[in-house]
């Protein structure tokens, strides 16, 4: 459909009780559902002659250490035909197995496998989970956030042992995160404050 | 007699001159014939994504340089838009045209380079001659404009870092007064070449929904006949004010891939004239002095600009707390990033889609059943570069 409003009525009716918000900021439009419904949900969204997201751009998850749920696995789709996206989330648990789109869209193989290097989370039917990115032989997950900047190896070469060997980071100065933390804001906010002043006055 | 035969595996990279970088390929091979390819890629990887979750949103743009650094500020382009967008600032119109200007020098310089080093792979080595030529009085530009011929670091959330310096108008204006005869050239020696043409008509070819199912975008997707090109379709910056056409293909075969990056070149060629005639002076940076920093001369006036500039480059601006995906059409498909920010100076998230990843991710299906010869020619149109696929 081309209107997202449209789209977001026919989605909401269509799907009822798989999606649970719907939001629509930025021109796009903002999904979120279940992990168990997540197959009905996109195998929709592809067939759907209203829909028609037929192709997917990207996977990736968004790590919140604090929360309970602590994942959030983010779909972006693409519409040619009616030139929309869309984002789709779902939250799971820390080792939550998810299911694999890959029998969908072919592409969701490569960017599963990233998910899995990145953030450590696994998906059910995937033909081939293997790390991605990072080196042969690698352990933890880099873009969780409780992963050190710095890593916990590094590499050099051994004059002794004539070859490439992986040790312990040694800093000479440790990593400093400055803390910024100042009334100091942008300009928006302090419209906003303003405003909210003047309707005081 | 029966005699056992085995399937030959053959690693290609990842120190080869045609692997376009450090890609090690591993090939199983019938004879000379692909029957399975399985790209090992991350040895370029440098963890982009976390290193911009501890900068500042200033910080985060040389990032962005060392991507794609055959077309670097394409990429500086989509981080530059994400956050004007959660900031709600709009750009100056001058500083509108200058980025498109240096986009398409961007799309110009990626274009030369893929086109001249895939007709290299199957054996040409004049083009690359010709075309590197050119590529440095591009890069010319970009140091005129940004102090650096490749790592620019040039746009600013809310405009670019400085206005053009005199000269440099005029000066690519006369580029593009000789360049298209370079292409004419450059054509010359390969679009009717018998050899180059043996090399890659129906090598590598995509069906439309192939394209689709692998999530290809840019060039890889135009050449297979789905005319899609996001500076038409979503226009951002001053697109829509421009006049240029979208070069389509129809076998989807290296070959006519290679043909939508040369008319690709003359289009941008056609919008940068576009840019140079219509272009305007006035302010290049948003006015919004809590983002934009102040110039030199009035801190030396004004304690307001010197406190500024003291906030903008030790705490840089906050962005609140938003999420938002944008695309801009980089040279080699849909470069996005997916930004989350938390209210503070650092992104929470920055998610970076490259178009080389899912192209790569579709060697497999590309070359299966081709000749092992065949492989430098569809890696060579696929356009990798793996400063955006290892990120």
């Amino acid at each position: 459909m081309k209107n997202l409003i449209d789209l977001e009525k026919k989605i909401n009716s269509e799907l009822t009780t798989k999606i649970n918000k719907t939001k629509i900021k930025h021109n796009q439009i903002y999904l979120e559902t279940d992990k168990d419904d997540l197959i009905d949900v996109v195998l929709f969204l592809k067939t759907n002659t209203d829909t028609k997201f037929k192709q997917l751009i990207d996977i990736t998850v968004i790590d919140y250490p604090e929360n309970n749920l602590r994942f959030e696995v983010v779909y972006l789709f693409l519409s040619h035909e009616f030139n929309q996206r869309l984002i789709l989330k779902y939250s799971i648990a820390e080792n939550e197995i998810i299911p694999s789109i890959t029998s969908i869209f072919p592409a969701a193989n490569w960017m599963e496998r990233e998910v899995f290097d990145m953030y450590g989370v696994s998906f059910k039917d995937h033909p081939d989970l293997r790390r991605i990115l990072t080196d042969y032989g690698f352990e933890g997950h880099p873009l969780r956030k409780d992963f050190p900047l710095t890593g916990h190896t590094e590499v050099r070469y051994s004059e002794e042992l004539k070859k490439v060997i992986n040790e312990p980071v040694k800093l000479e100065q440790n990593y400093r995160n400055f803390d910024y933390e100042s009334p100091w804001e942008g300009t928006k906010y302090i419209k906003e404050e303003l405003d909210s002043n003047d309707k005081k006055n | 007699m029966t005699k056992k035969i085995k399937n030959l595996n053959l690693n290609f990279g990842p120190q080869h001159p045609a692997a376009h970088g450090v890609l090690r390929l591993i090939l199983e091979l019938d004879g000379e014939v692909v029957e399975k390819a399985d790209p090992h890629i991350g040895l370029l990887h440098r963890g982009t994504e976390k290193l911009i979750e501890n900068k500042t949103y200033m910080q985060a743009v040389p990032y962005f340089d060392r991507l794609d650094y055959v077309a670097p500020m394409n990429q500086e382009h989509a981080f530059a838009l994400a956050t004007e967008k959660i900031l709600e600032i709009d750009v100056p119109i001058r500083a509108q045209y200058i980025r498109v200007i240096f986009c398409e020098i961007g799309r110009i310089l990626s274009h030369i380079l893929n086109v001249t080093t895939q007709a290299m792979d199957v054996g040409a080595l004049t083009p690359t001659l010709w075309g590197f030529e050119e590529r440095e009085k591009l890069m010319g530009f970009y140091e005129r404009v940004s102090g650096s011929r490749l790592h620019a670091n040039y746009f600013r959330a809310g405009g670019v870092h400085q206005d053009l310096p005199q000269g440099l108008e005029e000066d690519i204006a006369g580029f593009c007064e000789t360049f298209p005869k370079i292409i004419d050239d450059l054509e010359s020696l390969l679009t009717e070449n018998r050899i180059f043409k043996q090399r890659n008509v129906d090598i590598g070819v995509v069906t439309k929904q192939d394209a689709l199912d692998y999530s290809f975008s840019g060039v890889m997707i135009r050449g297979s006949g789905i005319p899609w090109d996001l500076r038409k379709s979503q226009p951002y910056d001053c697109y829509e004010q421009l006049d240029f056409k979208i070069p389509v293909g129809k076998n989807g075969d290296c070959y006519d891939r290679y043909l939508c990056r040369i008319e690709e070149m003359k289009e941008s060629v056609s919008i940068i004239k576009q840019c140079l005639s219509k272009i305007e002076k006035g302010p290049i940076k948003s006015l919004d002095g809590k983002i934009s920093p102040p110039s030199k001369k009035e801190i030396k006036q004004s304690m307001e600009a010197l406190i500024h500039h003291f906030k903008l480059f030790t705490e840089g601006y906050r962005v609140p707390k938003d999420e938002i995906y944008t695309a801009v059409e980089a040279p080699k498909g849909e470069f996005g990033v997916y930004l989350i920010s938390d209210g503070s100076n650092k992104p929470y998230k920055c998610k970076i889609r490259a178009p080389g990843f899912s192209h790569l991710q579709s060697m497999d299906y590309l070359i299966k059943g081709h000749m092992l010869a065949d492989v430098p020619a569809v890696l060579g149109s696929l356009d990798i570069v793996f400063g955006e696929v290892d990120r």
